[in-house]
């Protein structure tokens, strides 16, 4: 045993060694590639990521870095044009009725090695990412679809699933329950339609190298060193090459590092770059111009309605509600541009019947007050019968914003209501950990939307929904849920989602707190680059470079 | 000397089974697991999920097939990079990491010892003082700070030179190894200088060095043979856990020159809590270190002359 061992060991020292040896040679002999952040002549834009894409198995792949990768490989069904509305995409035209939709393909779509994209390629995508050993967990997304949930759990074989390839150009979707937002859906990264052979023939291996996959989209992997390098060059098999501008993206940094990647951009050697507090007022001292989008996420404390919490009671959460002012918190807390309070479950950017949801169903305003929060406060005192009132427990992020929004909470609990706030920081896992268990009387969580309608946010404090982790639970609310997903009449689901709105202002399942913003410094020479909520972000599918 | 290098062996391996088995129980002690994500995941989803990575088992037979796998020089597959296996995670950014830490240790070794011997000759003189000050300086200030000050100190030159002469960050060429690896090894450095100094100044005031210069012996000479052999020796031993600190410990660095070496790996699997690269490279870096520390050992015999291991005797 200790023989076969050190052997092993003695091997495996070798082999590295072996490695070392080689690199060391290769970096002697490179030459140093001379990075350039916007490349005219070449039309080459080089960027740096945050991190590397987990996975880019589009039925498994659930963060922002993949969704961004695999928007340029990939095309769905449809897609987000240049102005950020829904496109055509290998679907050149499609129906949407009360009971399912149908799509018509175009012949001209083609995958990186020439073969044509057909209605069978999303057929096997769809039921791969449903079978319950993909354990995909967006698979929760193609429910609407008939027989979805039933297919997943297993209780079904996959051929029952309600998508068929009625021809090689046709795609039928059966709805099990109305869908009217389904078009959205159709644009989303777990759509993407997969080859079948290529998907069996690498197994667990599939898109964990760049010629591990194929691709359909404006762009091919062309380089991928893990940890270190991907470059995206343009697709000569893609329907509509010609209209590609970037011919190539490249990624030759990973780093999570804000003022690092500021750093490459200074240099010029990145054409983006994020901002955070402290690097914003850098970026303005050297005259750089600020960039602002909406990421479309909405920030809230959320309260624990789980037995013998304080939390749960309604006078409690509104001595809270009274106390927090989401404009002082977003204006003198917080203090960066292009984040906005927010006073709604649904933040300004969700659509409504023609334009903003917001515009049209305005929410309810309460006016902070710190009289008014005392006297909430005393009237959760009596009803819950409490002499002494025993020290709240805040779990929060571990990011420097977090620690800065739970402190002012502090803040004001003990200078407002004279109660003691104690802040839990756990890093990531952890605080998820502990927003699962319910070990907490108040967090401050998020959500981001996954798909272009307000439902997404609208059924979070449903009672059934595994992301309420305070466990809210009002047949109202889960009322109005149930009357907007059974319904295809746009009027009907809106006045159910303001009758939401309603109940969180009144009821206050969570406290909305900010909506977030993103900001960053772009090279001025590169145009046409699209910040988005949805179909990954940022696009340069439609961007340009001035000469 | 084998049966010395054996037993020194034996007790390291004894070692890297401590530290696997008490991070492998600390690990599964932390609330939560590698498959907790912002998103709720469905109880079915969850089930098929902890099927295929073995964590619907008892926590003991987990221990067991971990060890058992081990052994075989498997770590399995990433939690959070699904289809890469964490030998090859290893495998491809560990040279990285050693290749960035061997080239700080040169700038460490070659910086520290001529700076201490400098600052030796010069006692108390002004060359010694700036040495000394130099020294506080970079113990004091953190790898992170001094990172983004070179950072800044390379956009500015390359600004006002209107060229790329040095790169801000990435790595695949020569010229991007020397700004991080002088960082990296900064610190070191006047660790090191320090001990050269402390023992610079105690040969120049031996009776052997007395006895050379009597004899004639000066110039490089002296230095060379008779000063620096012996004043280096404290040096030697600091150098074996001093390698296995900067190879393994570059993470900040790896961080902020966006450097795919493992440092990053490790650090992000303890907080994306992912087991099997957590298991993996934790493993690989102890029987890294305890290796070291036994080529030292080694080594020292070699250089210093008085010591010398002999069968029955140690």
């Amino acid at each position: 045993m200790v023989k076969t061992l050190a052997k092993r060991f003695v091997l495996v020292l070798s082999a590295l060694a072996h490695r070392l040896a080689i690199l060391l040679l290769a970096l002697c002999f490179t030459i140093p590639a001379v990075a350039q952040a916007v490349d005219a002549a070449k039309s080459k834009v080089t960027l740096a990521l945050a991190t590397e894409p987990p996975t880019l198995n589009s039925a498994v792949a659930t963060d922002t870095i993949a969704s961004f990768v695999l928007a340029h490989l990939m095309e769905g069904l449809l897609v987000y044009g240049a102005d950020g509305e829904l496109a055509p995409g290998v679907a050149e035209r499609w129906q949407l009725d009360a009971g399912g939709a149908s799509f018509w393909l175009r012949d001209s779509a083609r995958w990186s090695d020439g073969k044509p994209v057909t209605a069978h390629d999303f057929v096997f995508a769809w039921r791969h990412a449903l079978k319950p050993s993909t354990a995909s967990q967006y698979a929760f997304i193609f429910y609407p679809i008939k027989n979805a949930e039933a297919v997943n759990s297993g209780k079904l074989p996959l051929t029952d699933l309600g998508v068929t390839a009625v021809s090689d150009y046709e795609l039928r979707v059966e709805f099990g329950q109305p869908c009217p937002y389904f078009l959205s859906l159709a644009a989303f990264m777990t759509f993407l339609p997969m080859r079948e052979d290529v998907v069996d023939h690498w197994g667990g291996r599939y898109a964990a190298d760049s010629d591990k996959l194929v691709v359909n989209g404006a762009y091919v992997l062309d380089k991928w060193v893990h940890g270190a390098h991907l470059r995206l060059r343009k697709n000569q098999h893609y329907w509509q090459a010609e209209s590609v501008k970037i011919n190539e993206i490249d990624m030759p940094y990973i780093t999570a590092d804000p003022s690092g990647q500021f750093n490459l951009f200074r240099d010029q050697q990145i054409a983006i770059a994020p901002l955070d507090t402290g690097l914003l007022n850098e970026a303005v001292d050297r005259g750089f111009d600020i960039e602002y989008f909406h990421t479309g996420s909405l920030f809230f404390l959320e309260f624990n309605f789980r037995e013998g919490r304080i939390t749960a009671n309604r006078s409690f959460r509104k001595a809270v509600q009274r106390l927090i002012d989401p404009d002082l918190l977003v204006n003198k807390i917080i203090g960066l541009p292009g984040i906005k309070p927010a006073y709604s479950l649904f933040p300004v950017t969700v659509k409504g019947l023609k334009g903003s949801f917001r515009e049209e169903y305005p929410v309810m305003r309460v006016d902070p007050s710190i009289a008014s929060a005392r006297k909430y406060l005393k009237q959760a005192k009596e009803e819950l019968g409490l002499a002494v009132w025993p020290p709240l427990v805040l779990l929060a992020g571990d990011s420097p914003r977090a620690l800065q929004e739970a402190e002012y909470y502090q803040y004001l609990f003990k200078k407002g209501l004279g109660l003691e706030l104690r802040i839990d920081q756990q890093v990531f896992k952890q605080r998820l950990e502990k927003m699962r268990r319910g070990d907490f009387d108040m967090v401050s969580a998020a959500w981001g939307p996954d798909y272009d309608d307000i439902m997404t946010f609208a059924d979070l404090f449903a009672s059934w929904n595994d992301n309420n982790r305070g466990r809210y639970d009002n047949p109202l609310y889960d009322r109005w849920v149930r009357l907007a997903q059974g319904s295809n009449d746009a009027r009907t689901r809106f006045n159910a989602m303001a009758q939401i709105q309603r109940i969180v202002v009144e009821d206050v399942p969570i406290l909305p707190t900010y909506e977030n913003g993103a900001l960053y410094v772009q090279n001025p020479r590169l145009k046409g680059v699209r910040r988005s909520i949805f179909g990954g972000d940022p696009i340069f599918r439609y961007a340009w470079i001035e000469q | 000397m084998l049966n010395f290098i054996a037993r020194r062996l034996l007790s390291g391996l004894i070692t890297i089974w401590f530290i696997a088995t008490a991070t492998f129980f600390a690990m599964h002690a932390v609330p939560g697991d590698p498959l907790t994500q912002e998103k709720a995941m469905s109880p079915a989803v969850r089930m098929q999920l902890e099927a295929r990575y073995g964590l619907d088992k008892p926590l003991f037979e987990q221990y067991r097939l971990f060890m058992s796998n081990m052994i075989h020089g498997d770590f399995g597959i990433s939690f959070t990079q699904e289809n890469r296996h964490v030998n090859d995670i290893i495998r491809e950014h560990f040279p990285i990491s050693a290749t960035l830490g061997i080239a700080a240790v040169l700038i460490a070794l070659v910086g520290g010892v001529a700076a201490g011997s400098v600052a030796a000759y010069c006692r108390n003189r002004w060359p010694d003082r700036l040495v000394m000050i130099a020294v506080i300086a970079s113990i004091s200030v953190p790898g992170f700070v001094i990172a983004g000050l070179a950072q800044l100190v390379i956009v500015a030159m390359n600004n006002a030179a209107d060229k790329t002469l040095l790169p801000v960050a990435g790595w695949g060429s020569v010229n991007q190894i020397w700004v991080p690896a002088l960082v990296l090894g900064l610190g070191t450095m006047a660790y090191l200088s320090r001990i050269m100094r402390a023992s610079m100044l105690e040969v120049l005031s031996a009776d052997y060095n007395i006895a050379a210069k009597a004899k004639g012996v000066h110039g490089w000479r002296l230095f060379w043979h008779h000063q620096l052999r012996n004043a280096v020796l404290p040096v030697v031993t600091e150098l074996g856990p001093t390698i296995a600190a900067i190879t393994t410990g570059g993470f900040v660095v790896e961080l902020i020159f966006a450097i795919p070496g493992l440092g990053r790996y490790f650090v992000q699997a303890v907080q994306q809590l992912d087991y099997t690269v957590i298991m993996g490279t934790t493993v690989f870096y102890g029987a890294f270190l305890v290796l070291v520390v036994v080529l030292v050992d080694i080594s020292y015999g070699l250089i210093d002359p008085r010591i010398r291991l002999h069968r029955g005797r140690s």
